[in-house]
C-alpha cells in the first residue's frame, strides 16, 4: 500500500476493504465462469482437454487479478487514467504498424506468456479515461461544444484504429460504450441525434470503405441461405443447434450439432449456441439471467457511488459487459451479422477473460471506495 | 454542491434509463431464443437430424443361377481385399512397405496409394489390393499389430465355375452404365461398386437376381465420419434362378462342337419349350468381365472373326436351306395345292421363264412323292411346291412355326431371322417379288434367314403335333406352364412330313442315314441342310468348282441339321449349324445324332424315358 500513502484523505483500511468487497458479485462471476468450464468440458467431447482446464486456470488467475485491483485505491486509477489510455492507444498503433509490415491483420502483441490484444484492453481504458475526463465536467460545462471535443476524440481515435485492423465488432463496441458514458455524464440528447444523423449520412461512405469480408458478413447476415456451405454455414448451423435444443435441451454432452462438429467455433464465438443446444431454452435463459444480474449489480454499484468518476466507470464497465453479451447472443441467434465477439467468462480465450475480470476489478474498487472523495482537480489529490 | 447534486440526479435518471435499455435488450434476446428454441423447435430438429443421420444402402447378395438339377452355374465367391486408413496408420509409407512383404506391391503402387490416401479425408479407407489369397489374408491377420490402419474385408465376386461352357447363356455382370442409371430408379444402381447383369440371363432376369437393398442409418459427424449405427433394415437377398439347362448336356454339346471353328446347337423339350442346352462356339471366359475387362482383351474378342462374344444360337441368322423344306411341304398341304401322294418329276433342273433352277443332284431324282422328296432332299419337288403356294403362303406357315420373328426366349438381343413376303420386298427394295425368288425361298435360300433357336422351335412344333411351344430358360419370365396353343395344322398334314423326316435318318436313301441312332432302341427323325452362302455361277457349276474341298472357308456352305426323338413319341428337338461346315449330312448330322443320343441318355425334363438299349431290352 506504499502508493496509497500520499493520497489524502486516507482511504479505508485493508480489513475494511475486504469487508466492503461485493462478495455476491464475486460469487456471481465465479458461477458464470464455472458454467463456462462445463460448456468447454462438453466442447472438448467430455474432456478437460483441450479447453476446460485451461479455462478454469485462467478464470482463477483472472479473478486473482480482479480481487487485487478491487483492493487498489480508486484514486490511483483516477490518477493513472490518461497514462493507461495513452499506453494502450500506443499499443494499438504498434499493432497497426506491425500489421502493415506483416502484410496481414494482426490484432495482438506476443508477450511470450500471453498474447496481448490491445483492442480488448482499449475497451477498459476507454471507459476509464472518459470517466476521468468527465469527472471534472458539470452539466453546464458539457453545453460548451469545445469541452466535448476531447472525449469524442478519445472515442473516435481508438475506434478508427480498431476498424482498420479490421475488427468491426470491437470498433462498434468502443463507439457504443463511449457514447453510453457520454450520455450518462449528461450530454444533451439532441447532440446524439445530430451525430447519429450525420453518421447515417456517412453510412454510404463507410460502406464503400468496408473490407470485402465485412460486406460479405453483412450480406450473409441478410440472407444466410445464400451461401449455405460458405459464409452462411456458421449461422445456419448455429440456428439449427439452437432450435433443435428445444425447451430443455438435448442433455450434457448430447448436443448432436456441437458434438458431431457441425457447429463451428463451439469453444469460442459459438459457446452460447452449444450451451443452448445441450441445456435448452431453460439453460440459456438461466445464463442470460446471471449476466443480467451482473449488469444490474453494476448499476447498483454506480448508483450508490458518491463520486462521478466511480459512477461513470461502473456504468461504463456494465455497458462494456452488456455489449459483449448482447452482441454475442444476437450474433449466434442470427439477429446481427457474425462479428466475432466472444461470450464473456464462458468462451475460451485469455485476453477477453482478463479484460472483463480486470474491468470488474475496477468496478469492485469503485464499490469499496464509493465514499472516498475525489476532488474535481487532480492537483487536490 | 448544487452543481454536483444536479449531475448526480441527472446520472441517476440516465443510469436507470440505460439499465432499462440493457434489461430490454436481454428481453429481446430471450424472446428470440423462445422463438427459435420453443416455437420453431420441430423445424430445426428435423434439420439437425438431416445433418447427423446418413442413410446407406446395404447391397443384397445376388441370387445364384442353377441348372435344372440345382447345380450352381453362377455363384458369389467371397473375395478378400485389404484397405488402409491413413489416420490410423500414422506412418503410412512404413505400413505399406511392411504390407508389401506379404502382398506384392511395387514402389509405384505404394506411391499411388499414398497419393490417393492424401487426397481423401484421413479416415477414408483406400483399397491396397483386391482378391487376396487365403494365405495372404491369414498372414495379414496374424501381423495386424505391426500393421496399424490396415483392414481386411470380404466382398462378393460373381463366379462362373463352368466358364465359357455357359457364358453365352449366363452373360456377365458389370458396372452400371449411365443409361441404366437413368432407366432404373433402384437406388442400388447409384453405388459405385454395384454390378448389374449385362448380358444373358444375368441381364434378362436381373430384377429377380438383384434382390432389394437394405438400409443402414448411421450417425455421422460434420466431415462424414460414421459415429454409430442407429438402425438397420436388412433387404431381400436376390432369388436363386433355376434354369431349364442341363449342365451335363451343355458340357457335352460344348465339347462336341469344340472341334469346329464356329458352330452352334440348341436342345429343347418339344412339349414344355425348356431349353436343355444352348451352345455357341467359340465362346469366351466370363471371368474376364468379373473385375472389368482390359481394353486389349475386349478388342481381341470383338475383332475375332468367329465372334466369340456372340451367342449364335439367338443372334446368328442363316439361310435354313433344306431344313426349311418341311415348311414348304406343310404350306403346300395346308393350302390344298398338293397331297402326300402328289408326284413331281425331277430331271435335275426346273425352267421358269428363261431361267434354269438346279437340283443339288445334277442328273435328277426322277419321280418323287413328298416322303422321298424329304428323304432325298430333292430341290425340284420343293421348287414346285413353293411355286404352287406362293411366297406369302410360305411366309405365313413359317411364322406359325416360329420363323420370321423372335421366339421370345428370355435372353437379351435375340434376332428374328427373316421370312420374306412380297409386301416386305416392295417396302424394302421398292421392286416387285420375282417368281424365281419364290422357288429358292422354298428350299430355304434367298432372303430366308433363321437362327438355330428358331430351327429348333420349328422342329419342336412339327414334332409335338403342331403345338405353339415357346422356348425358355427360366420359368419366372414365362409364368406358369400352360398347354401351348394349337397352331391349327391338320394331323394328316403333319404325319407325312414327320414320316419324311424319319426316312431322312432311317430310310435306305435318306441324306442322314449314316447318322441314325444305334444301340439305344430309340429312333430319331431329322432333316439335313446345306445352305449356300454365295450364288453358284454357271462356270462353277460346269466345272464342279462349287463342290471342291479347297474352296476358301468363307465360301463353303453352312452345314445344318435338325432332328427330334423318339420318333413315336417326340420329346426332344435338336438343331445344329456348323458355319461353313460344307455338308449337312456329313458334318452337322453326326453332331446332331451325338447330341440327341446324350440327351436321351440323360433324359432330362420329367418322367423316366424308356430307353430299351439301356434297360437291356428291345421293344
Amino acid at each position: 500500500m506504499m502508493a496509497h500513502e500520499h493520497l489524502r484523505p486516507a482511504g479505508p483500511g485493508l480489513g475494511q476493504k475486504i469487508r466492503r468487497l461485493h462478495w455476491p458479485f464475486v460469487a456471481l462471476v465465479a458461477v458464470i465462469g464455472a458454467i463456462g468450464y462445463g460448456v468447454l468440458y462438453s466442447a472438448g467431447g467430455g474432456s478437460q482437454e483441450p479447453w476446460a482446464l485451461r479455462h478454469l486456470m485462467r478464470l482463477a488467475a483472472g479473478m486473482g487479478v480482479m480481487l487485487v485491483l478491487a483492493l487498489v485505491d480508486v484514486r490511483l486509477f483516477f490518477r493513472w487514467a490518461y497514462a493507461a489510455y495513452g499506453l494502450v492507444l500506443g499499443l494499438l498503433v504498434v499493432v497497426e504498424v506491425m500489421g502493415e509490415v506483416n502484410k496481414g491483420a494482426q490484432r495482438w502483441i506476443d508477450l511470450g506468456v500471453v498474447q496481448l490484444q490491445p483492442s480488448e484492453l482499449m475497451k477498459v481504458v476507454l471507459v476509464l479515461v472518459l470517466a476521468r475526463y468527465l469527472h471534472g465536467a458539470y452539466l453546464r460545462d458539457l453545453r460548451r461544444p469545445l469541452s466535448l471535443l476531447p472525449p469524442v476524440l478519445m472515442i473516435v481515435l481508438p475506434a478508427a484504429l480498431v476498424l482498420v485492423q479490421p475488427d468491426l465488432g470491437t470498433a462498434v463496441t468502443l463507439l457504443a460504450a463511449g457514447t453510453a458514458v457520454l450520455f450518462l455524464a449528461g450530454v444533451r440528447l439532441w447532440k446524439f441525434a445530430l451525430v447519429g444523423g450525420l453518421g447515417a449520412a456517412a453510412l454510404p461512405v463507410a460502406w464503400a470503405n468496408l473490407h470485402d469480408y465485412q460486406r460479405q458478413r453483412v450480406f450473409t447476415f441478410l440472407d444466410p441461405e445464400r451461401d449455405p456451405l460458405g459464409a452462411g454455414y456458421h449461422i445456419i448451423q448455429s440456428k439449427i443447434a439452437l432450435g433443435s435444443g428445444g425447451l430443455w435441451g438435448k442433455g450434457f454432452l448430447m448436443g448432436s450439432q456441437a458434438q458431431l462438429s457441425f457447429l463451428p467455433e463451439k469453444q469460442t464465438d459459438f459457446a452460447f449456441t452449444m450451451l443452448a443446444e445441450e441445456a435448452g431454452f431453460a439453460g440459456a435463459i438461466l445464463v442470460l439471467a446471471l449476466y443480467l444480474a451482473v449488469i444490474l449489480a453494476a448499476l447498483v454499484v454506480a448508483l450508490r457511488c458518491t463520486h462521478q468518476f466511480g459512477r461513470l466507470l461502473a456504468m461504463g464497465v456494465a455497458c462494456n459487459f452488456t455489449l459483449y453479451v448482447v452482441i454475442n447472443v444476437a450474433m449466434v441467434t442470427g439477429l446481427i451479422p457474425v462479428v466475432g465477439v466472444p461470450l464473456p467468462l464462458i468462451s475460451y480465450g485469455g485476453t477477453a477473460m482478463l479484460t472483463v475480470l480486470a474491468s470488474f476489478g475496477l468496478l469492485l474498487s469503485v464499490d469499496i471506495h464509493r465514499n472516498t472523495p475525489i476532488p474535481r482537480y487532480p492537483g487536490e489529490l | 454542491m448544487r452543481l454536483e447534486g444536479d449531475r448526480a440526479r441527472s446520472f441517476t435518471r440516465r443510469a436507470l434509463l440505460v439499465g432499462g435499455v440493457q434489461t430490454g435488450l436481454f428481453g429481446l434476446l430471450a424472446a428470440r431464443l423462445w422463438n427459435l428454441q420453443v416455437e420453431q423447435n420441430a423445424t430445426w430438429r428435423l434439420l439437425a437430424d438431416d445433418n447427423r443421420i446418413s442413410e446407406r444402402l446395404i447391397v443384397p447378395p445376388r441370387g445364384r443361377i442353377l441348372d435344372r438339377l440345382g447345380r450352381p452355374l453362377a455363384t458369389n465367391m467371397p473375395t478378400y481385399r485389404v484397405r488402409v486408413v491413413r489416420e490410423q496408420a500414422r506412418d503410412l509409407r512404413g505400413v505399406l512397405e511392411r504390407l508389401a512383404m506379404i502382398v506384392p506391391l511395387s514402389a509405384e503402387r505404394i506411391d499411388e496409394i499414398e497419393r490417393q490416401a492424401r487426397s481423401l479425408r484421413a479416415f477414408v479407407p483406400v483399397v491396397v489390393r483386391e482378391d487376396l489369397s487365403w494365405e495372404q489374408v491369414a498372414s495379414i491377420a496374424v501381423r495386424s499389430p505391426d500393421l496399424p490402419g490396415v483392414m481386411l474385408d470380404a466382398g462378393l465376386l460373381r463366379q462362373y465355375p463352368y466358364g465359357s461352357t455357359v457364358s453365352h447363356i449366363l452373360g456377365y455382370v458389370g458396372a452400371v452404365s449411365r443409361e441404366e442409371l437413368q432407366q432404373d430408379p433402384d437406388p442400388l444402381l447409384q453405388l459405385p461398386e454395384f454390378r448389374i447383369g449385362k448380358n444373358g440371363v444375368e441381364r434378362s432376369h436381373d430384377a429377380a437376381l438383384r434382390g432389394r437393398a437394405g438400409l443402414l442409418r448411421v450417425e455421422v459427424n460434420a466431415v462424414g465420419r460414421e459415429i454409430r449405427e442407429l438402425e438397420r433394415h436388412e433387404g431381400d437377398a436376390g432369388a436363386d434362378l433355376k434354369l431349364s439347362l442341363d449342365l451335363d448336356l451343355q458340357r457335352f454339346c460344348f465339347e462336341r462342337l469344340a472341334e469346329q471353328l464356329s458352330a452352334s446347337a440348341v436342345v429343347m423339350d418339344v412339349h414344355s419349350g425348356a431349353v436343355l442346352a444352348m451352345v455357341s462356339v467359340p465362346s469366351y471366359d466370363p471371368r474376364a468381365f468379373a473385375r472389368g475387362i482390359s481394353t486389349e482383351l475386349w478388342q481381341a474378342l470383338v475383332a475375332d472373326p468367329f465372334h466369340p462374344l456372340v451367342n449364335k444360337c439367338i443372334r446368328g441368322e442363316y439361310p435354313p436351306g433344306s431344313t426349311f423344306k418341311m415348311v414348304t411341304a406343310l404350306a403346300a398341304l395346308e393350302a390344298g395345292v398338293a397331297t402326300p401322294k402328289t408326284e413331281v418329276f425331277c430331271p435335275g433342273y426346273m425352267v421358269l421363264g428363261n431361267a434354269r433352277f438346279h437340283c443339288w443332284k445334277q442328273h435328277g431324282h426322277g419321280r418323287l412323292q413328298l416322303e422321298q422328296a424329304l428323304a432325298q432332299s430333292c430341290d425340284i419337288f420343293f421348287y414346285e411346291m413353293a411355286r404352287r403356294v406362293g411366297v406369302d403362303g410360305l411366309a405365313a406357315v413359317s411364322r406359325r412355326l416360329g420363323l420370321g420373328g423372335p421366339t421370345g426366349i428370355d435372353l437379351p438381343g435375340e434376332k428374328g431371322g427373316l421370312a420374306p413376303t412380297s409386301q416386305w420386298k416392295r417396302e424394302r427394295f421398292g421392286v416387285p417379288w420375282q417368281k424365281g425368288e419364290t422357288l429358292i425361298t422354298g428350299i430355304g435360300q434367298g432372303f430366308m434367314l433363321a437362327t438355330p433357336l428358331q430351327l429348333a422351335v420349328m422342329t419342336a412344333r412339327l414334332a409335338n403335333g403342331g403345338q405353339a411351344v415357346e422356348p425358355w430358360l427360366a420359368r419366372s419370365a414365362q409364368g406358369q406352364p400352360g398347354a401351348a396353343a394349337d397352331l391349327g395344322f391338320a394331323a394328316e398334314h403333319l404325319a407325312p412330313i414327320l414320316a419324311g423326316m424319319n426316312e431322312v435318318v432311317n430310310g435306305s436313301r435318306g441324306t442322314a442315314r449314316a447318322a441314325a441312332l444305334q444301340g439305344l432302341g430309340v429312333a430319331m427323325a431329322g432333316k439335313t441342310g446345306t445352305s449356300q452362302v454365295r450364288r453358284i455361277t454357271k462356270a462353277e457349276r460346269a466345272s464342279g468348282a462349287h463342290k471342291r474341298k479347297d474352296r476358301p472357308r468363307e465360301h463353303r456352305d453352312h452345314a445344318l441339321f435338325v432332328c427330334f426323338a423318339p420318333v413315336e413319341a417326340p420329346r426332344y428337338a435338336v438343331s445344329v449349324i456348323v458355319d461353313h461346315g460344307d455338308s449337312g449330312s456329313a458334318t452337322a448330322a453326326p453332331i446332331g445324332r451325338d447330341i440327341m443320343r446324350r440327351t436321351l441318355e440323360l433324359a432330362p425334363g420329367g418322367g423316366p424315358l424308356q430307353i430299351s438299349g439301356l434297360e437291356g431290352q428291345r421293344p
